[in-house]
C-alpha cells in the first residue's frame, strides 16, 4: 500500500519489504530534491496533497505497475512537507523474477507519479521569492 | 445545497484560503459552482485553464451534478516527484 509521509522515508524498511524468494531484482528510485532550478537556487522545497485523491493514485499505480509489467510487486513513498535539498521526496521500489521488466517498471511507476496525484512542489529561493513547480494538468 | 470547495497550491494562494462552502440551487451541476467560484474569486482568473476540478475525489467534468455535502477541490497542474 501506497504511504504519504510527513518525515524521512524509510528506504531500508522498504527495501527489506520488497525482497522475496521469488525474485531476483528490486528496482528502487529515489526522487530527491535539488538546490537548483533553471539557474536559481533553492534553499527548500515544500510539497502539499489532496491527500485523499493522492493516496488513491499512487495505489493505483502500484496496482497498474503489477498488472501491466509482471512484476511482483511495486511499492511508493511520497513525502509531503517541507524537505531541504538532498532528501528523499519519492520512492518507488519494484520486485521481479528479473532486472529488465524490474528497470521498465519504476520508470514507468514514476512517470505516473508525476502524473497523476494530486500533489504540489513549491521552490523557495535563495534571497528571498518562491515559485509553485509547473507542472502536468491531470486528466 | 451546500458543498465544500477545496484549494490547493497556487489556487490556495490565490483564492487566500484553503477552503469555502457555498450554497447552490438544489440539482445543480459542477458548472454552477464554477461559476460562483469564478465570480467571488476574481484572483484565480489566469489559472482557470490550467485547473483540474475533483468531484469526491474524482476528477469531474462541468456537468457532473452535485449533491449535498460534496466535497470539490480545485487542482493545479500537478508537481509531484
Amino acid at each position: 500500500m501506497a504511504e504519504l509521509v510527513e518525515g524521512p522515508i524509510e528506504v531500508e524498511r522498504l527495501l527489506a519489504a520488497a525482497a522475496r524468494p521469488d525474485c531476483g531484482a528490486v528496482v528502487l528510485f529515489l526522487g530527491t530534491t535539488r538546490d537548483h532550478h533553471e539557474g536559481r537556487r533553492v534553499e527548500r522545497l515544500e510539497y502539499e496533497a489532496y491527500r485523499p485523491m493522492a493516496l488513491a493514485a499512487l495505489e493505483q499505480t502500484e496496482r497498474e505497475t503489477v498488472e501491466r509489467h509482471a512484476v511482483a510487486s511495486c511499492r511508493i513513498v511520497h513525502r509531503l512537507g517541507e524537505v531541504p535539498p538532498a532528501e528523499t521526496s519519492v520512492a518507488v521500489v519494484v520486485a521481479a523474477a528479473h532486472r529488465s521488466e524490474a528497470f521498465d517498471a519504476c520508470r514507468w511507476a514514476m512517470d505516473r507519479v508525476k502524473s497523476t496525484a494530486p500533489i504540489w512542489k513549491k521552490e523557495h529561493y535563495a534571497g528571498g521569492g518562491a515559485g509553485w513547480v509547473a507542472g502536468a494538468k491531470l486528466e | 445545497m451546500k458543498v465544500t470547495v477545496l484549494f490547493f497550491a497556487q489556487a490556495r494562494e490565490r483564492a487566500g484560503r484553503a477552503s469555502v462552502e457555498l450554497s447552490l440551487p438544489e440539482g445543480g451541476r459542477l458548472a454552477d459552482a464554477l461559476a460562483v467560484l469564478a465570480r467571488e474569486h476574481p484572483a484565480l482568473e489566469p489559472l482557470w485553464p490550467h485547473l483540474a476540478v475533483a468531484v469526491n475525489g474524482r476528477l469531474a467534468r462541468p456537468d457532473t451534478p452535485l449533491a449535498e455535502g460534496a466535497e470539490l477541490a480545485l487542482l493545479p497542474p500537478v508537481s509531484g516527484g
